[in-house]
């Protein structure tokens, strides 16, 4: 029988649909996982609540088990308490970084490529529902940021 | 309970579409991305609300049967939700009026005693959130811009005004629901709505209409003219085609 840690060392190889430097589990969207007899439940939160990766993400983690083996599979959604920001891992904010991407963090995020404060939004909502667009006034590249949530 | 969440429902889906109606229409490329994050939002906390009510129902329907196998005196949305788009200015002005009421919504709704209505308005609230805070500068700055956007912003704010009232008005299911806990009278907001809306207007250099007047019948499925249009093309898949998949 599959142990829940196995479950888990799985899910980190899931990447996220949007952003595939992040695994679901980086991305804190895995909320628990049980093992009972042969049955595998998975409880899976949504961050937005209209975000389009919502289903990617579920078949994703059906294929990936699927293909190690694990054929009684159930995923349940759980909303509360719901997703926000702070459950993304800490570790996986410097690979948002190092992908371009200014983590999540609250007022003005840094630029990713030069580091800078000085930094300017241009539009609230970016290339996905999570992300806002900001210009860097120093190194005057564009970039996104993670919606504090 | 289930006429009380398919109005929340109804509500968040109309207005939705609506907004989605301006994908690839808006004026800029970034108020285009905005509007749709808007619409997918609210188009997500539909499935939420309307999935609770079909499990209320008991009859099998799902989220999806809801939405596209109702016909629009079924629907149970405020009337300003369908409210056409017209011009960008009006759009916005619509959303501004809505957002402030849902965010305190939904903020009530945190507390409610059923938990399960508690659970979708905490994640709603947060969404509502950033809705409000991008509605209400876009309306001090328009309100507050050139001539002609202010003539606009003010020429939005007095015809959607008389839709406006029908958010606080109290029925037998409001009453139902305050007695069992699950939400607080819509007319208790009034105040804070005013409050709020006020002080908004007042920095966007808009000036509130008098009229008290109300518009009121999209809680009970006395619809305007508007909705059946629009149900008409986004129900036409699903009637066409019942059960499409892709």
């Amino acid at each position: 029988m599959v142990s829940e840690a196995q479950i888990w060392a799985w899910l980190e190889d899931v990447p996220d649909p949007e952003i595939p430097v992040l695994s679901l589990v980086d991305l804190g969207v895995i909320r628990g996982v049980e093992v009972c007899d042969e049955k595998v439940v998975v409880k899976v939160t949504p961050t937005y609540s209209g975000c389009p990766a919502t289903t990617i993400i579920n078949l994703d983690i059906e294929t990936k088990l699927h293909a190690m083996g694990v054929q009684n599979l159930h995923l349940k959604q759980q909303i509360s308490p719901p997703w926000s920001t702070d459950w993304i891992k800490p570790e996986a904010h410097e690979k948002l970084r190092r992908y371009g991407i200014a983590p999540p963090k609250a007022g003005s995020p840094n630029c990713p490529r030069c580091g800078s404060a000085n930094t300017e939004l241009l539009s609230q909502f970016g290339s996905t529902p999570c992300k806002s667009h900001y210009k860097c006034s120093d190194c005057l590249e564009p970039f996104d940021a993670f919606k504090c949530l | 309970m289930f006429e009380f969440l398919l109005r929340m429902g109804d509500n968040t889906l109309v207005l939705g579409h609506r907004v989605s109606e301006w994908c690839g229409h808006s004026p800029v490329l970034e108020e285009d991305i905005a509007l749709a994050n808007i619409s997918l939002d609210l188009i997500g906390q539909t499935r939420m609300w309307l999935g609770l009510a079909g499990e209320i129902e008991g009859k099998g329907r799902d989220a999806d049967a809801l939405a596209f196998r109702r016909d629009a005196w079924d629907f149970h949305n405020l009337l300003i939700c369908e409210r056409p788009n017209r011009d960008y200015g009006h759009t916005l002005m619509r959303q501004f009026l809505f957002d402030l009421w849902h965010h305190e919504r939904l903020a009530d709704l945190c507390l409610s005693e059923e938990g399960r209505v508690a659970e979708i308005a905490a994640k709603c609230v947060k969404e509502a959130d950033y809705h409000l805070e991008r509605s209400k500068d876009l309306i001090v700055r328009l309100g507050d811009g050139t001539s002609e956007s202010h003539e606009k912003m003010q020429a939005a704010l007095e015809a959607l005004w008389p839709y406006v009232g029908e958010m606080f008005t109290d029925d037998e299911v409001d009453t139902a629901m305050k007695e069992v806990g699950i939400a607080p009278l819509p007319s208790r907001q009034r105040p804070r709505y005013d409050a709020a809306l006020n002080a908004i207007l007042s920095k966007a250099t808009l000036a509130r209409p008098e009229s008290d007047f109300t518009h009121r019948g999209g809680r009970y499925g006395t619809h305007t003219e508007d909705l059946g249009h629009m149900l008409a093309q986004m129900q036409f898949l699903q009637r066409a085609y019942p059960d499409a998949r892709w």
